[in-house]
């Protein structure tokens, strides 16, 4: 019992009393092998965002994700955990197509959004990536002004008439952002001079400025310290009233304290989905229980 | 000994001190390396270079002084006759001396006076050089022989030798740095004197180049006019077409290479560039003479216009194409160094492929591509062979690329060939000229690599 508080201690330098007792089980509540690999825990949802059925995805010949299913849904913060290289964020990007950009990168499977399968090469990705945006683990802004950073969605969406409506939607975007009161005096600087976390809030207020319906997010604190995680955090969850987010996180404390389902990877496959808490506090999977325990990751 | 019989007497020499000083250390170290500070090879080296190094800089610092003193006692040697001659003539019967004592000229029919000297001249340098040998071999022997028994175990020849040889490179490297101050001043101080003759102003803002002074006084019509307006216009509208051509080519050829090319396209495409950037100008030269040109003065006349038949257009063309290569590989760079990140972030927000490359890679490559393009323009401005073969010689003060036009570098080689007097302004007019495009082309060269500094530091 005490290794495994110090083992989830040292998997994050940001502990919380609370998470510690929710992975503090007494004895193991795994029902399922290590080496059974089909997904336990229902994948489904009412009403999802988004609905993958049998998603797999090959780099060149080397399969990266298998048979994947799982629906994103209304409103919620879905948190994907898993060991390095167990591929969160090949099956990230195929939500919002940006395995398109990557050479050699093939996706097999059917994502409905709506009534739509987005993996449809025939599909359109500019109205797609509209609806579904993404934040990236490195804060990303363009070397722009803040101004320019948050107006470039609305700029290539055609999203406004007048100039009053885009100077509308940058400063409600930098509000939802929680990023107005700081940067509303140098709106005509450099977004690049910002701090790493005002950045990375730059980068969700760039994203929320063409009103997406999903946001995904790779691992978007692990570049920031605790205080800037903890206002992304705060955001987030402000956020999840408007929009369905996917994150991808390594910290487990994060995904505990955000999310309201986790799904956790393993090797390409998809182990186990549940409600966030019964995941940290009765995972099914011996693979889970190990992960969230610091047995292994 | 011969100057070059010394050296390599020398370098036999320290090499022997070499194995003398290794084995010397093994002597005493009692044969247990542990027992020496530095591994014995250091010891032999430190013998070696004290052996040799003195001795190599006296010989250098020698020869260097020699043949001025030399000259100064076969002067101090002649008639008073020939001694109370003006400067100029002094300088061609010293000319006359060193070709006796080389053999270049015939000696039977020389002036018995001269022959004297001569023979003096030549006595001096053997006894000069009987000398030198004498002294730096000694010198090395003795250094070198102190060197070897001074060797002890606790020794620290190899901080000693580590820090020589730091020495050897700073030497080599401040070389180049030199040379390059040692041009520039040159370079100076011939347009100083050229400046003493034509005036600084007259020369920047003279509207007439007509380099031909009179070198008799019966001659007619050259008066020789130095304002280098229409040299510099003729040199900016060449350049200024080799740019129109090469840089929207270059840049979006880059851009197609770098964003939107198969990996198999490219592989073919980058080399083919490369070879472009390879021909020797001189061959550009012909081919802009040859080809290029005839072909846009016949294009001009089925079109009714009268083209020169070296027009500008024709020379700013083939150069426009020979710096291709140099501006699409620059911005291929600067491209490539903008980061995936920003074309992610660009995609993911929905942006297509061109809008991509225009609102975001373009924009955050911009500076670096402003510093490729000052660079090729810098290289543009002081490219000679393309312009010898294709442009014309008569300064023509147009704008119309289609009239014969002169450049900086052209008016240089042709005020430089052939059989020239290094003291007349025609000629000194050309280390003006060659001031002046240093300058250009140095300002051009500082912009562009601060541009390309600071653009770094943006993505560090
Ligand atoms: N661009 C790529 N090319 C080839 N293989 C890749 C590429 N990106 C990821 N992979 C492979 O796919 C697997 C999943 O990677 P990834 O989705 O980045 O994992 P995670 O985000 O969970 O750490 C890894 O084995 C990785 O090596
Ligand atoms: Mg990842």
């Amino acid at each position: 019992m005490n290794e495994t508080k110090e083992a989830v201690g040292q998997a994050d330098q940001f502990e919380q009393a609370e998470v510690i007792q929710v992975v503090a089980t007494p004895q193991s509540t795994a029902r399922v092998h290590r080496e059974h690999r089909t997904t336990i825990g229902e994948c489904r949802v009412d009403n999802p965002r988004m609905r993958c059925t049998d998603v797999n995805v090959f780099y060149d010949d080397k399969q990266a994700i298998n048979n994947v299913s799982l629906d994103i849904g209304e409103n919620e913060i879905i948190a994907m955990i898993g060991p390095s290289g167990c591929g969160k964020s090949t099956f990230l990007r195929c939500l919002n197509r940006m395995n398109d950009t990557i050479d050699g990168c093939r996706v097999i499977g059917e994502i409905l959004m709506g009534e739509e399968n987005i993996n449809d090469p025939r599909i359109d990705v500019v109205p797609l990536r509209a609806s579904v945006g993404m934040v990236f683990q490195k804060p990303n802004p363009f070397p722009k002004s803040i101004w320019e950073n948050v107006a470039f969605g609305p700029k290539i969406h055609g999203l406004y008439d007048h100039k009053s409506e885009l100077e509308e939607i940058i400063v409600t975007s930098l509000q939802r952002a929680g990023l107005w009161d700081e940067v509303k005096d140098r709106l005509d600087q450099p977004g690049t001079g910002l701090s790493g976390g005002q950045q990375q809030r730059l980068c969700i207020a760039r994203t929320i400025a063409v009103e997406p319906e999903v946001i995904l997010m790779d691992e978007p604190c692990s570049a920031l310290d605790p205080i800037s995680t903890a206002k992304v955090e705060e955001l987030m969850m402000e956020l999840e009233e408007q929009f369905s987010i996917c994150i991808v996180t390594h910290s487990m404390q994060q995904a505990a304290r955000v999310s309201r389902r986790t799904a956790y990877f393993h090797l390409g496959d998809l182990i186990e989905v549940g409600e966030t808490e019964q995941i940290f506090r009765n995972p099914q999977h011996q693979l889970t229980e190990d992960y969230i325990t610091g047995r292994f990751g | 000994m011969q100057g070059s019989t010394l050296v390599i007497t020398l370098l036999a020499l320290a090499t022997l001190a070499y194995y003398a000083g290794r084995s010397r250390a093994f002597a005493v170290a009692q044969g247990k390396l542990r027992n020496l500070h530095s591994l014995p090879i250091y010891y032999g080296l430190y013998t070696a270079i004290w052996c040799a190094a003195p001795g190599l800089l006296i010989a250098a610092v020698w020869l260097m002084l020699e043949p001025t003193l030399i000259t100064k006692m076969v002067l101090g040697g002649l008639p008073d006759n020939i001694r109370q001659l003006d400067k100029s003539r002094l300088t061609l019967v010293l000319n006359d001396i060193r070709n006796l004592v080389h053999g270049h000229a015939p000696s039977a029919d020389a002036d018995p006076a001269l022959l004297k000297a001569a023979e003096h001249y030549k006595s001096l340098t053997a006894t000069s050089h009987a000398i030198l040998t004498i002294v730096v071999l000694s010198i090395a022997a003795a250094l070198g022989w102190l060197a070897l028994t001074r060797i002890k175990p606790h020794q620290r020849a190899r901080n000693t030798v580590e820090t020589l040889l730091v020495a050897f490179l700073k030497i080599c490297s401040s070389i180049a740095i030199v040379t390059t101050i040692g041009i520039v001043l040159s370079v100076l101080f011939e347009s100083i004197r050229f400046f003493e003759a034509v005036p600084v102003t007259d020369f920047l803002f003279g509207l007439k180049w007509s380099p031909q002074t009179a070198i008799r006084a019966d001659q007619v019509g050259s008066s020789g006019a130095f304002g280098m307006v229409p040299v510099m216009a003729g040199t900016l509208l060449i350049t200024f077409i080799a740019m129109l051509v090469a840089v929207p080519v270059g840049l979006l050829s880059a851009i197609y290479l770098s964003e939107y090319a198969s990996p198999k396209f490219r592989a073919a495409a980058k080399p083919l560039l490369e070879i472009l950037a390879g021909v020797p100008t001189v061959v550009y030269g012909f081919f802009a003479a040859l080809t290029v040109a005839p072909f846009i003065r016949d294009a001009g006349q089925a079109l009714g216009l009268d083209v020169a038949s070296e027009s500008a257009l024709a020379a700013g063309l083939v150069m426009g194409i020979m710096i291709i290569p140099f501006v699409s590989s620059l911005s291929d760079d600067v491209i490539n160094a903008v980061p995936q990140a920003m074309r992610d972030g660009a995609y993911a927000l929905g942006a297509t492929q061109s809008e991509t490359i225009r609102k975001v890679i373009f924009p955050s490559a911009l500076p670096g591509i402003i510093a490729g393009v000052l660079l090729a323009v810098s290289r543009a401005i002081g490219e000679t062979m393309i312009v010898v073969m294709a442009a014309g010689l008569a300064a023509n003060l147009t704008a119309n690329p289609l009239e014969a036009v002169t450049t900086v570098t052209v008016q240089i080689v042709t005020l430089l060939t052939g059989d020239q007097e290094f003291d007349s302004p025609k000629t000194l007019a050309a280390f003006a000229l060659g001031l002046v495009l240093f300058i250009i082309t140095l300002i051009l060269n500082v912009i562009a690599l601060h541009v390309v500094r600071k653009y770094r530091e943006q993505y560090e």
